[in-house]
């Protein structure tokens, strides 16, 4: 199948950028996105031009480091699937794609599509932990934990740090991402101790990175490769605002 | 720093802010709009209510300061909110992002939220100051309103700006549970219902005054 592209190419993180016209010819229609445009860079390449720069590592929806807008669209125009995941075959021959990186002041563009996502490593640093003294392994069995609690925890712990939540709100906001990353410790017995410390200091990071607010518009949930729910949005919220008005411990003696 | 000014800076804290304050507002539109609708039972119902409503003297003007404070931290958070979400994202997409779930009233918040702010100041210069309105006569909502509506681009105004409170309602009125972090997960929720309902009722109950004066039914 023959596709044309419009890539946003950019020669570094201050030099200037704009999208490029490729014609991506003979294309098999089961190879993948991201074969695609191995293709499309190995042409470039016999042809003596720079190819086209882009994130990926698994290939296979688990690492989180793809990361295109194709046809203003995070990860593309399947649902709960990463670009890694995404086939030609979803596309009509002789379609005309364009391609674009994450849009967010927080994810500066290194170089054509690939962003940096260290705010994100930023916020997980501010709390996405749980802290516990290493050592001998504790016997899994010995805390239970109840089923429900078990899968919510997991459907949140599925979250791959993509940005296809940033890139695709309105808002430029990262609460899914901070909201699944809280909602997954919050839910588990360990996180408890750390549970209110953390969203403060999530969302608090999340703010600094210079990331929108949120306005539930709901496109986070919709570009999200596993699906993770703005319910996650809801718990961070709940979390945060307790912990705000939760009483602090405070060691006073009340001079009469 | 302190609390409230930590919470009043986040953008988690700002949005609780404006749920809140949302919430209390919507509260006040629906007595509103039953009080309104007495306008239907003739000048003598609503002539008196408005009357008793002047006779609490202090009372009226600590819950006229209540919604003036309510509706300006709402929009002083929003102001903030939307220049936050200006700066998230500086270079837009070339080829544009394409919204794909998000609804017609979540899209126009913004926008129905400024127009409803304009609306608001028309409306109060028009029927509580009266300065806006050809015929104005203190303690006469009967007749205020029969000569109010009688010009049709009043009529339309107030018809487009009845539209921009019902969306906005709809979907601040699901969402700010939501954003108070009381919000079940549910696959059928019983919220987005309400909101519908009430944001309905709300509008329908306003929207059908102008037009019953433009037509003849109130007069
Ligand atoms: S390359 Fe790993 S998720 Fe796509």
């Amino acid at each position: 199948m023959n596709v044309t592209l419009q890539v946003w190419r950019q020669a570094g993180p201050s030099a200037p950028g704009g999208m490029v016209r490729y014609e991506a010819n003979d294309i098999s229609p089961d190879a993948s996105f991201l074969e695609m445009l191995d293709v499309v860079n190995e042409r470039l390449m016999a042809a003596g031009e720079v190819p086209i720069a882009f994130d990926h590592d698994c290939r296979e929806g688990i690492c989180g480091s793809c990361s295109l807008m194709i046809n203003g669209v995070a990860h593309g125009p399947n649902k709960g699937t990463a670009t890694c995941q995404l086939h030609m075959r979803s596309f009509a021959d002789g379609r005309e794609i364009s391609v674009e990186p994450w849009r967010s002041r927080a994810f500066p563009i290194l170089r054509d599509l690939v962003v940096s996502r260290e705010a994100f490593d930023r916020i997980i640093a501010a709390g996405g932990y749980i802290s516990a003294p290493t050592g001998s392994a504790i016997d899994g069995n010995a805390t239970l934990i109840a089923k429900d609690e078990v899968d919510t925890a997991m459907d949140a712990a599925q979250c791959i740090g993509c940005g296809a939540c940033v890139a695709a709100c309105p808002n430029g906001s990262a609460s899914l991402f901070t909201a699944a990353k809280i909602t997954h410790l919050g839910l588990l017995p360990q996180g408890q101790p750390e549970r209110g410390l953390r969203a403060r200091r999530m969302v608090e990071q999340m703010d600094i990175e210079g990331f929108g607010g949120c306005t539930l518009y709901g496109e986070c949930q919709e570009a999200c490769p596993k699906l993770i729910s703005i319910d996650t949005i809801t718990r961070m919220n709940r979390d945060y605002l307790r912990a705000a008005v939760a009483p602090v411990r405070a060691v006073v003696s009340e001079s009469d | 720093m302190n609390r409230v000014q930590a919470l009043w800076k986040s953008s988690v804290g700002k949005k609780a802010v404006m749920a809140v304050s949302g919430l209390l507002l919507v509260a006040y539109l629906v007595t509103h709009v039953l009080a309104n609708l007495l306008v239907f039972q003739g000048p003598e119902k609503i002539n008196l209510y408005s009357r008793l409503l002047h006779g609490t003297g202090g009372a009226l003007w600590v819950a006229r300061l209540a919604l003036l404070a309510a509706v300006v931290v709402h929009i002083v958070a929003a102001v903030q909110l939307t220049r936050r979400s200006q700066v998230a994202r500086p270079v837009g997409y070339a080829g544009g992002r394409r919204p794909q779930v998000s609804t017609l009233a979540s899209r126009s918040i913004r926008w129905g939220g400024v127009l409803i702010l304009v609306f608001i100041v028309y409306h109060v210069l028009h029927f509580t100051v009266g300065i806006v309105h050809t015929s104005f006569v203190e303690g006469d909502p009967y007749h205020n309103v029969v000569a109010g509506f009688a010009n049709l681009l009043v009529v339309a105004f107030y018809e487009l700006a009845l539209v921009a409170v019902g969306l906005h309602l709809y979907h601040g009125l699901w969402s700010s549970g939501r954003s108070l972090g009381v919000s079940q997960p549910s696959p059928r929720p019983l919220r987005r219902q309400l909101a519908v309902a009430l944001s309905l009722i709300v509008w329908a109950g306003f929207t059908v005054i102008p037009l019953a004066v433009y037509a003849g039914v109130i007069r």
